[in-house]
This record gives C-alpha cells, structure tokens and sequence, in this order.
C-alpha cells in the first residue's frame, strides 16, 4: 500500500485534533476495513491515528439508556451482559455479521465508518461515483445482484454492509460524536447514514475529524420480543441478501410499538416506517404483516438483476416480525441454519 | 500387521500445525527483493505507452520491467516444448515479451522493491496507457464464432457428431435439457508465491507453490535456455493446488524479475491475481438428451457442451463421464469451443467430470421422474460393465455396490418419488443422489530408498503433497514393503533434483508412486539379502534368495525362521553406512515420462502388473446421496447430510482417503450452491475479485458426510491396487444437491450455483 504517518493517539483530545488538522488523516480502529481498502488502494490516507486504546470502550447504564463505547469491539458489544438483556435484537445483528476474529478486532465506531462493498467499488479500475465522483456508476448496469432496490439514485446503487447498523436503526440510536476543541453533538441514527442522491462519495454525516465516542441505546419494551434475520446463500460469514431488525411491543392483543429496519437493500439502513405505520395498534397477525410489507416494499425499485429481492425482502420482513412474535431467542426460527448462529 | 490402509495420522501433521512446514512464501533469503506485478486493466489490445519515471523513483524501488526492457526468453515452439517435456505452460504467453493484452488483470510489468509494500506502492504509480480492441467477453455472444475441437488431451474430441437425433426421435420417453455451470475459481488456501534464487547466469533454484517440480523446472529451463538439471525447483509444501498450481506466468515473471534485480526475489500473488493469472474452470452450457424403451432402457445419450478457452488448447471436456457410465448402444458426445478474451481456463478439480455430472446425472434424475422409476434402480438398469465405447473391461468395478451401500447407509428407502412429501417446520426436505466417477490414471515415477546403520529409511521422489497425504501413505508403503515401523521412515519429496514423478494433478500419484516405491524397497530387501547370503558371518550365508523372507527389519528363511539376520547387522558387517535403491515403473501403455537415467534406472516390473490401457478400461465410481433443506420463501438452500460411496481401489489410508473425499464433497457443495465469478459484459472484467465475493462453504454449511470405501483392490492397476482419490470425491456432489432441491420442492434448477435468486426466479 502507499506510505502513511502512522501514530497511536495520546488521548481523545489529541487524536481529534490531529486527524481534523490533516484533512486526509483517519481513525484507526481495528482496521478491518479500512486496512484492506487501502491494500486495494481504495482509500489512501495519508495518516492513521489508532484510537483502539483511548478509553471509550465502556458499556454502561445511562439515564438515558444505555451507552456504547465507539471504541468496544463489536464481540464484546454482542456478548455483554446488559445487551443481551435489554437489547437482543443488537447482539443478534452483530453475531450475524463477518467472522468471530473480525467481530473481535472490529470496533462499533469503525462499523458504522464502514465502506460499501460493491464490487465496483473496490476496483480501482472501474467507474465508482463513491471511490471517484463523475466517473459513473458500474453497478447500475452491471452486475448489481446484491444492490439496492429503495433509496438509490443514478449516481449510486450500492447497500450498507452493516449488521449491528440495522439493529440501531431499529432501537433509534443515537450517535454520540466529538469534534474539534471539544465540540460535542449527538446524531439520531436516522440521521447519520445518507442515501446516496448526487453525492454517493459521502456515507454519513460526519464531520471530518468527528470521532464517534458512544452509541446510545435509548430504553424500550421490545427485549422481548425482537429478532434479527439474515439471508443469504451460505450460512455465515457472508453480506446480508436482505437483513430484518424486527422488533414488538404488544399491548392486549394490540401492537403499541413497532420496528422494522431493513439490510442490504439500501444506501442505508432502512427503516420500514410506512410498514410500522400501518402495524402500529392493529393485531400482530400474518395477514397484517404481510399487507405491512407489501406496503413497505411498493416502493421499490429493483435493478436489472435484483428483482428478486423485493419479494424477499417482504417475506423476510413477516418472517422477521414472527421471529420477534415467538419470542426471539437466538436460532428459535432456525433449524436449517439460515441466519445466526451464537458462538 | 500391514500399515498400508490403516487410518494413521499425518506425519507431517505436527509440522504444519506448528509452523515448521515451509511453504514457497516462507523460504526467505539474504538479500532478497520483493516483486509486485501491474495487470493490464483492458481486455484486448496493446500498450501504447508505459511512462515509468514516477514509479522509478519511489521508495524502495529495485527494477521497473516491462516488455520494454524484460529478459527475452526462448520464444513459443510448442514441437521443441515438446521435447524438453516444457508444453504444458497454464497459458502459452511468456511474460513482458510484448505489447499486447489478451485478457484483463494479464501482467504487464513488475516491480521489483526493497520490501513487499514499496513494490506494491510503486504499482500504484506506474502509468499504463492502452489501445484497446474489440474484446470477446461473453459466452453466449460468442458461440457463432465457436469452433469444434478435434482432439483434446490426444483424445477425439467429437465422438457419433450428429448420429443420436434419429434414435431419440423414435425412442419411447425422452429428456432433453440445458444446463450450465458458472467459472469456478480453484483459490487454495496457500496463495501462489515463488522465490527466484539465480546463481550466476546458468542456475536458477524455484521456491513455487506447484504441483509439479519437474514440470516447472522443465519450462523455466526452456524459456531461460538452461539445462534442465540447472533449474532446481522446491516444493516440500503446498497449500492446496486443485489444477491451479501448474506452470503460470508469475514463475517466469519472478525469475525474469531477480535476473534484472541481480537478486533473490520473491513474488506472492494477492486473492485478486489469483482470479485473473492462475486459470479458472470454464463455464459451459450443456445440453444433455436422452431415450429410453418403455422399459427404462437407455437407447440413446447425447452431451454437448458449449464452452470456450483463451491461450491454451485446453476447454473444459464436460462429456468425459457420458463416455463412461450407462450401457447405451449410441453416445453422442460433442463440444463447441469460443474465444473469449478473459483469463485463460485450465483444469480444476475434475476437470470435465465436475460440470459434466451435474449436466448428466440431473438428466438422469429428470429421465428416472418422466419414467415414475427410483433414480438408484434406473441407473442400476442401464448400469454397464465394460467401457460403453471402447469395448474394454474395467479393470475393477463396483459401482452397483456403491449404490447399494449408499442407499442403504443414507436411508434412501424413505425417499418419496413425488417432490413435496416431506416438511420440517418452514422447510421443505429432499433427497438426491448422483453417479460418481473419475478415470484412474498412472504414469511413469522413479522412486528411491535408502536405509542407512541406524535403520532409518528415506524414500525419495519428486512428486508433490498439495494437502493430500502423500508423505504419509508413501511411508506407509515403504514400511510394509520393507517391514520397519512407519516411525522409521523419513520422506523427501517436492524437490526437482529427486527421482522424478508425475504432477500432482490428475488423481494419479498413489497409483503412479507405489509401485515404484514398492519396487525400490523389493530392489532394496534384494540387495540386503544378497550382502546376508554372500557373508560368511551370516545366518542366512548360503541361502536362496528365493526362500528368503522379512519381517520387523529382518530378513529369514521362510519355514526356518531361526536362520535370520538383521538389516542392521547385515550393514554393520558389510561395514556400509546406506544402502540405496532406486525403482522406475511405467504403464504398459499408458503415460509415460522422459526419466534421466542418471536418476533412476527403470526396472524390469512384469508387464502384467502394469496398468495395460489396451486391455482393461481404468475408472473410479461412485454414489453420491445428499439431503437438502429448502426454505421456499428465502431461496435458501441447505445440505443435511451426505453419503459419499466409493470404489477407488484399495484404500492406503483410511484416513487421510476420507479426508479427501469429505474435501471433495465440500467442493461440490459450493459449486451447487455458492461459487461462480462473474465477469461485467462490458469490459470483460471479473466483479467477483477475492474471497469476500466468490463464497466457498463455511464450516455451518458443511453437514455430516458419511464417507464409506468399497475397498476391493484394482488388480490391474498395479500391484498395489490403488487408484488415485483426489478428484472422484467432488463429481456427482452437485447433480446430487439439485437433485435432492427437485425432490424437496418441485423445482428443476439447471443453472449453477443454486443461489436463493435463482430459486426465486425460477
């Protein structure tokens, strides 16, 4: 890879001022991605600062919820104590996501900070609006199987990679930030990723320099209720096809809460809201369901080779609310091993 | 008791798990040079201009070489290639000798750095510019333009062109399909690397990640016009081949790289290159057509395939097996072969059988459906016992037995003729099943033992262990053969300067090496029982040889085993530190290879112990039994279990054979349900470019295979009875899967992989 300046930060305040005084510097967290887009010189930093040992890996009960270290690695993330209780829907997204040795150096900072994985995107050789703005879009008319079917635009069909990013779509994290001088902000999860539209070479709304110091997790009454289902064609290690965060709150026989976020459909993760809206107070039932999904996925506009995908994704919306009905636990919906399995 | 088949462990097991196995990559060396290569980013064309400055001067930078400045090696003669046993290059493109590009991701230059990034880094900036053509990028768009093949591996090519139409028209049930097959990448876990050590001008030494020593040290021999015996390759190691590990171009490149360097250097290709300069199984479409009498009886097969090639004769020989199986009067057997301007294709693990048994056995599975017949008993109706086409007997066949067994181990009784029967919660359960089969080749080997006064025997030749088991099976060989505990012997191969051996390719090195190690040690025992007789301080002075016998490291007079002698004594006295043995054995008729009689004389094996291709027809067979769960919603598809039945001959280990056949069968699971490169229609480039795209199994998706061995040694093959087992495990597998998805749901796909898209779709 090309050369770069490579320092293990001091503390917060110092690793934010220097990455914001170097307009081409990034964190370094575990480098799970970062590293290999600059092997495949994608990304071309010309500084790292590694934040992997400044002290924001705590994952503690809040007055708002509970806090998520930007710098905790997403195994111990999915394996604490207090996120398995309260929010299983998030240690499910993330067990259901790349490999145990990538979930144990990858950081949840550096897994909301990651890349697309088009194709495309990845080779330096082809047209990419994200890699390189005005040189197209390959995948629009290429080999676009995995792409997005909502959200996309001209410029860019390429989807989230995350996991762990559907289940905080779903929870309505928030994203707690730091940036220069000390300067501190919090950004609704909605609201970090983008969609594409004319500018596909920006993810999310961080600012340069900003460093992502905790995920709030706000409190709810869904634990009970939330399952995460992952498709694809082999049993692990593998990109979502379609993702579904599900999560319920029943009252009665009456749906008082509701959240639906889809992977590996969009620019983003993509919360169903017109889905949620239709659900909210009705009975959890298939036929609600599945008139839920449709609703959500009309919408839709598939690419020349991802049609299948806006069937899938309703199927696996209602799978996923099912999931979540029966109760959850992990593997309950699996016997033939389709999405996660604990380790 | 014999150690020959029994179940032990890798003895190179502890090395490998501890590190201390060196493979190519690791044999560093002083003062050596790293060497990144820069691919062509067109799919056909030349190059225009190569500006090289900026490159010149980063960090590091050692070599800058391109066609403009590459060492010219001897050109392309495939008649002198020939000769210098140097024809089979992956493809026929020496590197850097010229302007144009015949493919994307092709080597255009390398540079060659202090250390691996800087070479890489000084890649990045080397500016390539190109006049691109008109390329051939896709199969379909090309088949106008396909030629027929007359020959392919010496064999005719297009076998009753045209002759099957009248027959299926007038044959009572009939079942015409296409299938097809995606472009499969080998990726062994070791990717290819290479160390080029020159000592002056004349010797070169390769450290290669290959299946074949001799055939590399052949070529580079070749192209650098050296003596054969000059160029030392070194392989004792090897992650994995699967076809991919012959003579590619980055071998060449890096020896052309450490000649300009005037130094060690070393090249490790990256997961990209390994899609694009390595060869690639071809994608096919196959059309396969059959007719039956009322009865079920096959009257008729015809198999043709669609496929194409780039740089090389070679094209993926899909109909192999429809050569093989099934006692039709009429084969019909034909192929169609474009160019396509993308990576050139080569073999991969069962080349032909792998694609070909999908193509055929799902017909056979569509044919036994249309006829209301069990799959297992419509193919034990048409089962044949002698080559369909030759006429020849099998040398040893026991393929009903396979079915039968595997039938009764997998519990195919409970299986329901009609698709739809059997559920599981969301899942819709199946089963399938597929004939398996692989020929069983030999060749010429020279295999060499020594025993030195400590009794510690090494037994020698040049042949390779890409992962398979072959230092563990020859000691066990060497051990009956000699009557020494396995502990005793130490194993040497993967090394040019060795008695040489065949590639480790083809499923035929157990069957070629045996015999020549069982001959050298009969050579060697000889030679002991000849010092004991001739020694007047010998029991056994005096004695026939005939009637002497060996057991536990000595030798006796059969029936009078008190007049014995020790191997160690026998030396002691005859005050030698060694004695050697070197054996060459050749098939009758089969293939052969150029042996330097300095290395290894050939001995006087009878002729009626050798593999005769004349007389008998050499072939492996097998059952494959697969249980799939299917969720209809999602598309996805996954395998339960396995059962894996096999007639390979004898079995020299239990243990490391069932290894290769569970590895075989994980193979076919991802070719059914996940591996294909895809190339864009545009610019002919892959988009699948490392492992995040292309999906081989994970371990979650590996279920239990039940692997079981018919046993029963071949007694024409050899006198050891083996046929190879690298690649039978593999074919069938993914027929087997599809099958089994049609069982489960009612739906026919034809397009591999099985991915949930196309399940959707279809």
């Amino acid at each position: 890879m090309r050369p770069f300046k490579y320092s293990n930060a001091s503390g917060p305040a110092a690793a934010i001022k220097a990455v914001t005084a170097n307009p081409t510097a990034r964190y370094l967290g575990g480098g799970t991605n970062l590293v290999d887009l600059m092997k495949e010189d994608v990304m071309r930093p010309s500084e790292l600062i590694e934040v992997t040992r400044l002290k924001f890996s705590a994952i503690e009960k809040k007055a708002n919820g509970l806090s998520i270290g930007g710098t905790a690695t997403n195994a111990v993330t999915a394996n604490h104590g207090l996120v398995r209780e309260n929010y299983p829907l998030l240690s499910m997204a993330i067990l259901a996501g790349a490999s145990a040795q990538i979930r144990n150096m990858a950081t949840n900072a550096g897994n909301l900070n990651q890349r697309t994985r088009c194709t495309y995107f990845y080779d330096v050789n082809m047209p990419c609006n994200k890699r390189e703005p005005g040189t197209g879009c390959g995948a629009l008319h290429g080999i676009n199987k995995n792409h997005a079917i909502l959200g996309w635009s001209e410029k860019c069909v390429a989807t989230y990679p995350s996991d762990m990013a559907v289940a905080l779509a779903a929870l309505n994290a928030v994203v707690h930030v730091e940036g220069a001088n000390g300067a501190k902000r919090s950004i609704p999860f909605a609201e970090f990723h983008r969609l594409p539209g004319n500018h596909p070479e920006i993810d999310n709304n961080l600012k340069h320099g900003e460093f992502i110091t905790s995920i709030e997790l706000p409190p709810n009454h869904l634990a009970d209720k939330s399952y995460y289902l992952k498709i694809r064609e082999r049993s692990s290690y593998a990109f979502a096809l379609v993702s579904v965060a599900a999560a319920l709150e029943i009252n009665g026989n009456k749906i008082k809460d509701v959240r639906i976020a889809l992977g590996g459909v969009a620019h983003k993760p993509w919360r169903a809201t017109i889905a949620e809206q239709l659900l909210m107070g009705k009975e959890a039932t298939e036929a609600n369901f599945k008139a839920a999904a449709l609703a959500e996925l009309k919408n839709a506009k598939p690419l020349g080779q991802n049609k299948y995908k806006v069937g899938l994704a309703a199927k696996a919306i209602v799978r996923a609310l099912e999931g979540a009905m029966q109760g959850g636990t992990y593997g309950a919906m699996e016997a033939g091993s389709t999405t996660t399995n604990q380790n | 008791m014999s150690e020959t088949g029994k179940p032990i462990s890798r003895i190179d097991g502890r090395m490998k798990v501890s590190g201390k196995a060196t493979y190519a990559a690791e044999f560093n060396q002083p003062n050596m040079a790293y060497a990144f290569p820069v691919r062509a980013t067109i799919a056909k064309g030349k190059i225009s201009s190569i500006e090289d400055a900026t490159a010149r001067k980063e960090p590091g930078v050692i070599a800058v070489i391109s066609y403009k400045n590459a060492y010219k090696l001897k050109p392309l003669d495939m008649q002198a290639q020939m000769k210098a046993g140097a024809a089979f290059l992956g493809e026929n493109l020496p590197p850097l000798q010229d302007n144009l590009v015949h493919y994307p991701g092709q080597f255009v230059a390398v540079i060659v750095a202090e250390t691996y990034e800087q070479a890489r880094a000084a890649a990045y900036k080397l500016q390539v510019k190109y006049i691109a053509d008109k390329a051939a990028v896709d199969l379909k768009t090309e088949l106008p333009r396909s030629t027929k093949p007359k020959m392919f591996m010496g064999e005719e090519a297009q076998v009753n062109e045209g002759k099957a139409a009248g027959v299926l028209a007038a044959s009572a049930q009939k079942v015409d399909h296409t299938y097809s097959t995606p472009v499969e990448h080998h990726h062994p876990m070791e990717p290819h690397a290479t160390v080029a050590v020159w000592e002056g001008t004349d010797k070169l030494t390769l450290y290669d990640a290959t299946q074949g020593v001799g055939l590399t040290s052949a070529i580079a021999a070749y192209f650098f016009g050296l003596h054969q015996e000059n160029v030392r390759v070194v392989a004792p190691f090897v992650g994995g081949g699967f076809g991919s590990k012959g003579l590619w171009l980055h071998t060449l490149l890096v020896a052309i790289a450490a000649k300009a360097a005037n130094r060690p250097v070393k090249l490790a290709l990256t997961r990209q290159m390994m899609q694009t300069n390595v060869g690639h199984r071809a994608a096919t479409i196959q059309r396969v057509a059959m007719g039956t009498d009322k009865a079920g009886q096959l009257n008729v097969l015809r198999h043709h395939t669609d496929t194409y090639n780039n740089l090389t004769q070679f094209f993926e020989p899909s109909g192999k097996q429809t050569l093989v199986l099934y006692k039709a009067p009429l084969r019909e057997v034909t192929y169609n072969v474009a160019h396509l301007d993308r990576s050139t294709p080569t073999f991969m693990r069962a080349p032909g059988e792998t694609p070909g048994t999908f193509a055929l056995e799902c017909a056979m599975d569509e044919m036994a459906y249309q006829l209301k017949m069990d799959p297992v008993e419509f193919r034990i109706k048409n089962h044949t016992a002698k080559d369909p086409v030759k006429g020849h007997e099998f040398s040893s066949e026991f393929l009903v037995e396979c079915y039968r067994t595997g039938a009764e181990r997998f519990g195919w009784a409970s299986r329901s003729m009609e698709p739809r029967q059997k559920k599981h919660g969301k899942y819709l359960v199946g089963y399938g099943m597929a004939t398996a089969t692989y020929p069983g080749g030999r060749s010429a080997a020279s295999v060499k033992v020594v025993m030195n006064d400590k009794g510690n025997v090494t037994v020698m030749t040049a042949s390779i262990d890409i992962g398979t088991g072959t230092y563990t099976v020859l000691a066990q060989t060497a051990a009956d053969a000699l009557g020494v505990p396995v502990e005793k012997i130490d194993v040497k191969i993967g090394d040019s300067s060795l008695p040489p051996a065949p590639l480790a390719g083809g499923s035929q090195t157990t069957a070629s090496i045996h015999p020549a190690a069982l001959d050298a040690c009969i050579l060697l025992r000889k030679e002991l029982a000849s010092l004991a007789i001739a020694d007047p301080g010998s029991k056994l002075n005096g004695s026939k040889p005939e009637d002497i016998g060996f057991a536990r490291g000595t030798l006796f007079v059969k029936g009078n085993e008190d007049k014995s002698d020790t191997y160690l004594n026998i030396l002691n006295r005859a005050k030698r530190n060694e004695i050697e043995a070197c054996a060459t054995t050749l098939p009758v008729s089969g293939a052969g290879l150029t042996v330097p009689s300095a290395l290894c004389t050939p001995s006087q094996t009878p002729p009626e112990q050798n593999s005769d291709i004349k007389q008998y027809a050499f072939h492996s067979f097998g059952a494959q039994f697969a249980e799939v769960w299917v969720d209809e919603d999602f598309g996805t598809i996954r395998v339960k279990r396995v059962a894996s039945v096999h007639d390979v001959g004898r079995i020299m280990n239990e243990k490391t054979a069932r290894s290769q056949i569970i590895g075989g069968v994980i193979f076919g699971i991802g070719a059914a349900l996940m591996e294909a490169t895809e190339y864009d229609k545009r610019w002919g480039n892959p988009v699948t470019r490392t492992l995040a795209d292309y999906h081989v199994p994970v371990h979650l998706d590996v279920p239990p295979i039940d692997v079981h061995f018919i046993g029963k040694p071949d007694p024409h093959i050899s006198p050891i009875g083996a046929r190879g087992i690298g690649e039978i495990g593999i074919t069938g597998v993914s027929a087997a899967i599809a099958n089994a998805v049609f069982n489960a749901t009612g739906k026919r796909l034809r397009d591999l992989p099985l991915t949930p898209e196309k399940f959707l779709e279809t």
